[in-house]
């Protein structure tokens, strides 16, 4: 124990009281000392701007403070109790802060809501004056060491009364709300307290009109959060489901909802400025000769492939509000209209500001969650104090379900467990040879087996695509049909075994620390995603886009979007075949057949990455396929259900511990990481760079994508000269990298001058942590050699059998200076955190 | 202190709405709930004793159930019996518009097992005892417990109210509302699941 002084006080002798009180001269000098060191830390304070030290300066500065003003009550329990220590080193220890906080008695309480009610008085006489951190001084105050507690409380109460009388109605309701006494305490106080008011029904009389009526508008607010609140989605099932399977599992579905929401935005705008305008003025086309098969839900093709859901369907037209749809579609007079009155909406540019917006709009939002998200885990004792909020606040007291209670037990327990072993086996390590080669062995079979996984699907890719340009020549059957599913299936299948061969390999691995194993398997099923996107994006836009009519394509942009809508509908039937058997056949298989009692857990880590993987591939098929995000919330919405009955059903809570508010931070900066940033670099390359297809979709006739912006700023300033800076601004922002380079600079700079202020905050922790400390050792050793002194004092006849007495006085004469000044030069940022100690020093120097 | 009959008067309801932490249905409603574990024949009786009180099925398993009352109780006998304005005070503690200052002052007292004022060694253990349940196989070991209890990170906390706050702030699951639930499933859920977990 490096902080808590033990001390074993036995009962004191009566006499002893007398010595108590020829101390008042050092006591006083302590005081000043601590008086001072309000106003020195005021200066303080300013210096330092960071919200998170301030509120810590201010708790400090409390605990030191509390501590002087509750030194004189504090003996007074404690008299009966002692024996051995002599008096001034008790009066010294009761004035610790650790023995004055835990000190229950009512008198305490009391005294302390005086205090706080003479402050509270105060602060409303001088308002400008006072601040958090010079609080006023009890000593103006000064509680009188009474030798009976009864008449002391008694003098307390009035004197709290009268502080009390003095405070505006509202104020001393509060104050007496937020008091730790009984109920019947204080009912009696508060007699006393409104006992000069005639009216005795106090809630109406007193309690101003003004705030009666901000009481009702308290009212309508938070039934209005509630509310809102009960509006949040699937908030009963989500509690439900935290109740009983913990945070981690949480996490999982509190990201489906994040993605959810994510997808409704787009589907939002997209629909909003882009299908709606299309859908309302639908193209002239001839009317499909496809016949309906049912499969085409699947595959997107036939009929699905020439509808608002694919690009191909979009015109190049501009809409006008006052033409016709037919004379709109066919594009003729209305798009070049001189009227300026007409409210013009050209497809083309909509198509390109909407999914640029919707993309701009995303990546702000996901790196703003990820920097609180990263705030947020980085916190104070998050950092390293885990220990003790496992032990202090980790009872969740909501829960009252006995099998709850036990799985929480459970957990603690694991928690624990966990954290000691990372204590004591920090550097422990194997170091053997053959650890090594079976984790080069391991890497090799995973790293080769997701080499094979890509290179088997580039080639199947390409050999399906030459069977499909074989069949293209003959009659369109099902069978065709049929078959451009096997592409997504057999990625979909790799996606689903591998992971399982990952897991193989990590069991073979045997890993020490299960944080370890978690990070080995995420980082390696995430290689096996993105390399798998990798190679597709290269099949779709390296090969097909780049000489669509090699490959017999019309329109490839359609094509591109259909794959992705393939992939992302065969991903999901394969989620769903994964539930049923890998989760509720197994079950039933383990249970029935091998008699185990647990059932399979619920595997988080690979399940995000599964969701991760889903949003790329809508993100990249936004292009393409601009009611993909439809797609995705219709999935997400039965994957939430799918998922929630099959663990209600199947599945138990993971023994291993999960911090979930660490595991939230990654998977948000997977999804901002590879999963956005590359999902932006294909759709920007496709714009900037690949031409687009001249027989269909808004940018026909147009050598990129992106010229749709620069026509249409140029015809802008020739017919309408009003708008005329529109194009100056197109030019400027759009066109000019300058732009985009300062943009991104501001931005590299936010992010690194938020980075800076978390590392600073972490680092004035740990400074802290260990002035608290030191802080400590320094009081134990002071305390320890106060002691020794009056021991000297008291035999002074006797040396031989009080040998240590002298000596540690003579220590401490040297060491307790060392101590003094090291401490105020090892912490630069709090000099006057010491002053406790320095008040200690002087009242031992003023007693020898 | 005849706080028991079947209803309460407006003035009292008033003061007690106005030390207390709790809204008037939620008042009445503990009103209820405190007349039902009184049965018949103790009607006249002030305060319920503590073995009724941890029938309540919001207690029943909770394994601090017995802090909760010794600590909460008013009576002089020492045996957790409390009266109606001692539960009161026990839900107002636990609801969610307590103070954190309330909140962990209680926490405190709840977690000094011996009452004398220190979270130590031994209040450590009785503490990391409960919280990890009764059977053999859960138990932390001596060793662990040793280690646990000497390990810095908690010697520094552990007898410092303040720190305790700032951990409560830091993560609020600590104290939940019983009020909650002693108002009924439809309530239940209005507590925001952990921010532990919370994806912004």
């Amino acid at each position: 124990m490096a902080y808590s002084v033990d001390f074993n006080l036995r009962p004191i002798m009566e006499l002893e009281l007398e010595s108590l009180r020829g101390d008042d001269t050092a006591q006083d000098s302590m005081k000043g000392t601590g008086l001072e060191s309000g106003s020195r830390e005021t200066l303080e304070m300013e210096v330092l701007t960071t919200e998170g030290r301030d509120r810590l300066a201010s708790q400090m500065s409390d605990v030191r403070e509390r501590a002087d003003e509750r030194s004189e009550e504090s003996i007074q329990t404690n008299l009966l109790v002692r024996k051995r220590w002599s008096t001034t080193t008790l009066r010294v220890l009761s004035s610790m802060p650790s023995r004055s906080i835990g000190q229950q008695s009512r008198l305490e309480i009391i005294s302390q809501c005086n205090i706080r009610s003479t402050q509270l008085r105060r602060y409303h006489r001088q308002t400008q004056d006072v601040s958090l951190s010079s609080r006023p001084s009890i000593r103006g105050y000064g509680i009188e060491a009474d030798s009976e507690d009864v008449c002391e409380e008694e003098t307390k109460r009035q004197e709290l009364v009268n502080n009390l009388q003095s405070l505006s109605a509202g104020d001393r309701v509060r104050l007496l709300r937020a008091t730790p006494l009984s109920l019947a305490e204080k009912t009696k106080l508060r007699k006393l307290v409104f006992s000069d008011k005639v009216g005795q029904s106090l809630l109406s009389s007193q309690v101003p009109c003004c705030s009666l009526l901000k009481r009702a508008l308290c009212h309508i607010w938070f039934g209005c959060l509630f509310i809102l609140s009960s509006l949040q989605l699937w908030q009963v099932a989500l509690k439900r489901l935290g109740g009983r399977f913990g945070t981690g599992v949480l996490s999982y579905f509190l990201f489906i909802r994040t993605l959810l929401l994510f997808n409704v935005f787009l589907f939002l705008i997209n629909g909003l400025f882009l299908v709606l305008p299309q859908a309302i003025y639908p193209p002239l086309h001839t009317p499909s000769s496809h016949r309906v098969t049912g499969l085409e839900l699947f595959t997107g093709t036939g009929y699905l492939s020439n509808s608002l859901m694919f690009y191909g369907y979009y015109t190049n037209s501009t809409i006008n509000t006052s033409c016709r749809p037919d004379e709109a579609t066919a594009g003729t007079g209305c798009g070049t209209t001189s009227d300026p009155h007409m409210m013009a909406y050209n497809i083309p540019l909509a198509y390109c500001f909407t999914i640029g917006i919707t993309f701009f709009i995303t990546g702000i939002v996901l790196v703003y969650s990820m920097s609180k998200s990263f705030g947020r885990s980085f916190r104070v004792f998050k950092s390293q104090g885990n220990m003790a909020i496992k032990v202090f606040c980790s009872w969740d007291f909501k829960v009252s379900k006995k099998m709850s209670v036990r799985m929480q037990s459970e957990n603690i327990t694991t928690q624990l467990k966990e954290l000691l072993s990372e204590v004591k086996g920090g550097e422990e390590e194997k170091g053997r040879l053959s650890g090594m080669a079976v984790h080069l062995l391991a890497w090799s079979i995973s790293l080769g087996s997701t080499f094979f996984c890509a290179l088997g699907i580039h080639c199947f890719a390409k050999y399906m695509h030459l069977r499909r340009l074989e069949d293209a020549e003959g009659e369109v059957s099902v069978l065709h049909e049929a078959r451009l599913l096997a592409l997504p299936g057999v990625v979909s299948c790799g996606n689903l075994l591998l992971p399982g061969l990952f897991n193989l390999v990590s069991w073979m691995e045997n890993f020490n620390s299960p944080i370890v194993r978690l990070y080995v398997s995420i980082f390696r099923n995430l290689l096996l995603k993105v390399s798998i996107l990798g190679v597709l994006c290269y099949h779709w836009l390296g090969k097909i886009a780049a000489e669509p009519e090699q490959h017999g394509l019309q329109c490839w942009e359609s094509f591109v979007g259909q794959e992705l809508y393939r992939f992302l509908l065969v991903d999901f039937i394969f989620t769903a075949l994964y539930t049923v058997f890998g989760e509720f056949i197994w079950k039933r298989f383990s249970q029935g057949v091998l008699r185990r009692r647990r059932k399979p857990v619920f595997d988080i880590a690979r399940n995000v990455l599964e969701l991760i993987y889903g949003q790329t591939l809508t993100w990249l098929g936004l292009l393409f396929t601009p009611l993909l995000p439809a797609v995705q919330i219709l999935k997400l919405l039965l994957l939430f259900h799918m998922k929630k009955s099959s663990l209600l059903v199947n599945c138990q809570a993971s023994r291993k511990p999960w911090r979930a508010s660490q595991m939230s931070t990654l998977f948000i900066s997977l999804l901002c990481f590879p999963s956005f940033l590359g999902a932006i670099v294909s759709v920007t390359y496709t714009i900037l760079t690949i031409k687009p297809s001249s027989g269909c979709g808004p940018f026909r006739n147009l050598p990129f994508m992106f010229h749709s912006g620069k026509q249409w700023a140029q015809e802008l300033k020739s017919t309408n000269h009003k708008l005329a800076w529109l194009n100056w601004v197109h030019h400027c922002l759009v066109e000019n990298p300058l732009f985009l380079f300062l943009l991104a600079g501001v931005f590299l700079m936010v992010i690194y001058i938020h980075t800076q202020v978390l590392d600073g905050q972490r680092k004035t922790i740990s400074l802290l942590q260990k002035q608290i400390e030191n802080e400590g050792k320094d009081k134990k050793f002071l305390i320890t050699s106060l002691q020794a002194i009056h021991e000297k004092r008291q035999y002074p006849l006797s040396p031989s059998s009080r040998p240590q007495g002298s000596e540690l006085w003579r220590k401490w004469s040297l060491k307790g200076e060392c101590t003094y000044f090291s401490l105020k030069n090892t912490g630069p940022l709090w000099p006057k955190s010491t002053n406790w100690i320095t008040g200690l020093s002087l009242r031992i120097s003023a007693l020898t | 202190m005849g706080t028991t009959a079947s209803q309460l008067g407006k003035d009292l309801l008033s003061e007690y709405q106005e030390l207390t932490f709790l809204t008037k249905q939620e008042i009445l409603l503990a009103h209820k709930r405190y007349s039902e574990l009184l049965s018949k024949e103790d009607r006249n009786l002030t305060s319920v004793p503590m073995e009724k009180v941890l029938s309540l099925p919001e207690l029943k398993s909770n394994p601090f159930r017995k802090r909760i009352c010794h600590v909460f109780s008013t009576s002089d006998m020492k045996d957790g019996s409390l009266t109606f304005e001692d539960f009161l005070d026990l839900l107002s503690a636990f609801s969610d518009s307590a103070t954190l200052e309330i909140k962990s002052h209680y926490a405190f007292r709840i977690f000094d097992f011996d009452d004398d004022g220190t979270l130590d060694g031994g209040d450590l253990e009785k503490l990391v005892n409960c919280l990890t349940g009764k059977t053999e196989d859960t138990r932390l070991t001596p060793e662990e417990m040793r280690q646990l209890i000497s390990n810095s990170q908690i010697s520094v906390l552990q007898n410092r109210i303040e720190q305790l706050e700032q951990l409560l702030e830091e993560n609020h699951q600590i104290i939940s509302h019983i009020k909650d639930s002693c108002s009924g499933a439809d309530r239940l859920w209005r507590c925001v699941p952990q921010r532990t977990a919370a994806l912004p």
